[in-house]
């Protein structure tokens, strides 16, 4: 062993996030991944509608233990996701300049917003029910309080630009206020998701609570969008045609839509509270007065 | 066999001799060959007729100290008509429940063709003195029980005590009158695959009309080798004597993969001369639901939720 030898790199396998665990696609199907310039990335898991239902069994499984807990809780664990996330800014960064073709600089200002914008959830989580909730008065010896329930297993399609931003974006108004989530990734950057996956399942987030999917919205959506025990279905990242598709399979159970915008998103803006609303309820207790 | 069947009982050692000398189990060899069936791929049509069959073979069991009349009432509505959206899925086989309910379910199946089962024995430990297993046993067929799941005296069997075990079943037996009579062997309790198929032999020949894995209260409950060392069992004893024995797996099958898992074990092992509620069942509560599920999903083409189905 005189000659020394170059060390070989290992490189990561991209698998799919669900229930807490990175499992390889049920159908054993991948695809390649690009950057924005055409270079060679990755093989990525492409997820099939069996992945799917496993997904959001898993997410059913972890609903009660995720809506059960307390606000605060809940707020302290989106921190926790931010803190992990800037821990490995530099990898998120090369991985997002790779996706997007932005330049490092800007790279690191995308990964430095979403780790803000978890940030201004996680803020959000214990006081989205002071601002939706409300003591009604009522004509009889009632409290009568109303206060936002979240929805249950909301499915979301990730937007295709922004494949962190935007996906943190997406994720973090849904699970805030208690609900779990399937989410399909961006399917021409899935990369910086799976990375994500990582830092999900390191934050002290129960396993089951996000469930991330790689692969064709175009396959994947509509059966979750037909899938009886989903509750709410966010369309942001579906094209035109997949959004009415998906709309109409999602009316056989009254899942609350959230329809794709009309015009270009700018992640980087004030996202304002209508995410977290699309996928709260109201529940309103009458108590009498004096018991 | 050098001993004919009827005598191998007439005495401790005769017993002790014949179950001994039954060919050992190769357990890597068991589990491999129910891994490798557990592979088998039954799609679209078939998958609908074995979702169907495996319906028709459920004992739906509820045997929990919480029980109260009002819910035995409920599975029982369950059982007749396990959708309630939909009247083509078949009946289940048949309700099982503990001896005090038994009056209960057989008042609200009546006229159904849905038969009732009951526990007895001291289930699930079996651990009482024979006179009051036969009691129970005598109280849940005056209460009009069709069916009785007797518990093996697993301590004595686990400590050679053979013909005690043996003895119990032939008094119970004689107690079912009319009654058939499955034998639960707890084969999580027996340690081995040999003693799975030594208890298996010994209820056959001391007349266990149904030989049943598990109680459903110990882990491992039913598992798909000792459902096929069971199912090899009963075809030997057909070749054996003439007379043909059920088997029931019960406990931890949840899903209908599973189902449709041992249904096809019972097609390769035994044959489908037991593919039939008479000489399968599955003793099972959750199963129903996924069943339902997964036929509602082929009927519509979109994923079921248990939402909308009835908690049992």
């Amino acid at each position: 062993m005189s000659e020394r030898t170059e060390r070989l790199s290992v490189r990561k396998t991209y698998k799919l996030f669900i229930g807490g665990a990175f499992p390889r696609s049920e159908s054993g199907r991948s695809y390649v991944v690009t950057s924005s310039k055409g270079d060679f990335l990755a093989n990525a898991a492409r997820a099939s509608r069996k992945d799917a239902r496993d997904a959001v069994s898993a997410a059913r499984k972890a609903f009660s233990g995720w809506s059960g807990a307390t606000a605060y809780n809940r707020g302290q664990i989106l921190y926790r996701i931010a803190e992990m996330l800037e821990g490995r800014r530099t990898q998120f960064a090369s991985e997002v300049a790779d996706a997007d073709g932005v330049s490092a600089k800007k790279a690191g200002e995308l990964v430095d917003a979403a780790v803000d914008r978890l940030v201004w959830y996680a803020g959000w989580s214990d006081k989205i029910g002071a601002v939706l909730g409300s003591a009604n008065p009522v004509a009889g010896p009632y409290f009568n309080l109303s206060s936002p329930e979240p929805t249950g297993v909301v499915a979301v399609v990730a937007p295709p630009a922004g494949p962190l931003l935007g996906l943190v974006s997406v994720i973090a108004p849904v699970i805030v206020t208690g609900n779990t989530c399937v989410v399909v990734a961006s399917e021409r950057a899935p990369l910086p998701a799976i990375t994500l996956a990582e830092v999900l399942a390191t934050s002290d987030l129960p396993g089951g609570v996000v469930n991330i999917l790689t692969g064709s919205a175009a396959e994947i959506a509509p059966w979750l969008a037909g899938h009886m025990d989903v509750n709410g279905i966010d369309l942001t990242g579906a094209d035109p045609e997949l959004a009415v598709t998906c709309e109409e399979l999602a009316a056989e159970n009254l899942k609350r839509v959230l329809r794709p915008p009309a015009d270009r998103v700018d992640w980087l803006a004030d996202p304002g509270i209508g995410r977290m609303t699309a996928f709260l309820e109201t529940k309103t207790v009458w108590h009498p007065i004096g018991i | 066999m050098t001993t004919p069947l009827a005598e191998v009982a007439s005495s401790p050692s005769t017993l002790r001799a014949f179950l001994h000398g039954l060919p050992g189990v190769d357990r890597v060899g068991a589990d491999a060959r129910a891994a490798m069936l557990g592979t088998r791929s039954i799609k679209t049509t078939a998958k609908k007729q074995a979702i169907d069959m495996a319906i028709g073979m459920v004992d739906l069991t509820t045997l929990e100290g919480a029980d109260t009349p009002g819910k035995v009432r409920a599975m029982c509505a369950k059982a007749v008509r396990p959708d309630p959206a939909d009247a083509s899925v078949p009946p289940v086989a048949a309700v099982c429940v503990y001896p005090d309910l038994v009056a209960t379910a057989v008042e609200a199946l009546a006229g159904s063709g849905v038969k009732v089962a009951s526990v007895a024995t001291s289930f699930p430990s079996g651990r009482s003195s024979l006179e009051v297993k036969v009691a129970e046993t005598s109280l849940a067929v005056a209460a009009g029980a069709a069916e009785i799941d007797m518990v093996i005296d697993r301590g004595a069997f686990l400590a050679g005590d053979y013909l005690k075990v043996y003895e119990e079943i032939v008094a119970t037996k004689e107690a079912c009158a009319d009654a058939h009579l499955k034998v639960i062997l707890e084969t999580g309790e027996l340690a081995t695959y040999d003693n799975v198929r030594r208890a298996s032999w010994l209820a056959m020949i001391a007349g266990a009309d149904f030989i049943k894995t598990s109680t459903g209260k110990v882990s491992p409950a039913a598992t798909l080798p000792v459902t096929l060392v069971m199912l090899e069992a009963v075809r030997d004893f057909l070749a054996a004597t003439g007379r043909k024995v059920g088997v029931k797996p019960a406990g931890g099958i949840r899903t209908t993969k599973d189902a449709i898992k041992y249904l096809v074990l019972v097609n390769e092992t035994a044959g489908p001369d037991w593919l039939d509620p008479d000489w399968f069942r599955l003793g099972a509560s959750s199963l129903l639901n996924d069943l339902l599920m997964q036929r509602q999903k082929m009927a519509t083409g979109r994923y079921a939720g248990p939402d909308y189905f009835t908690l049992d």
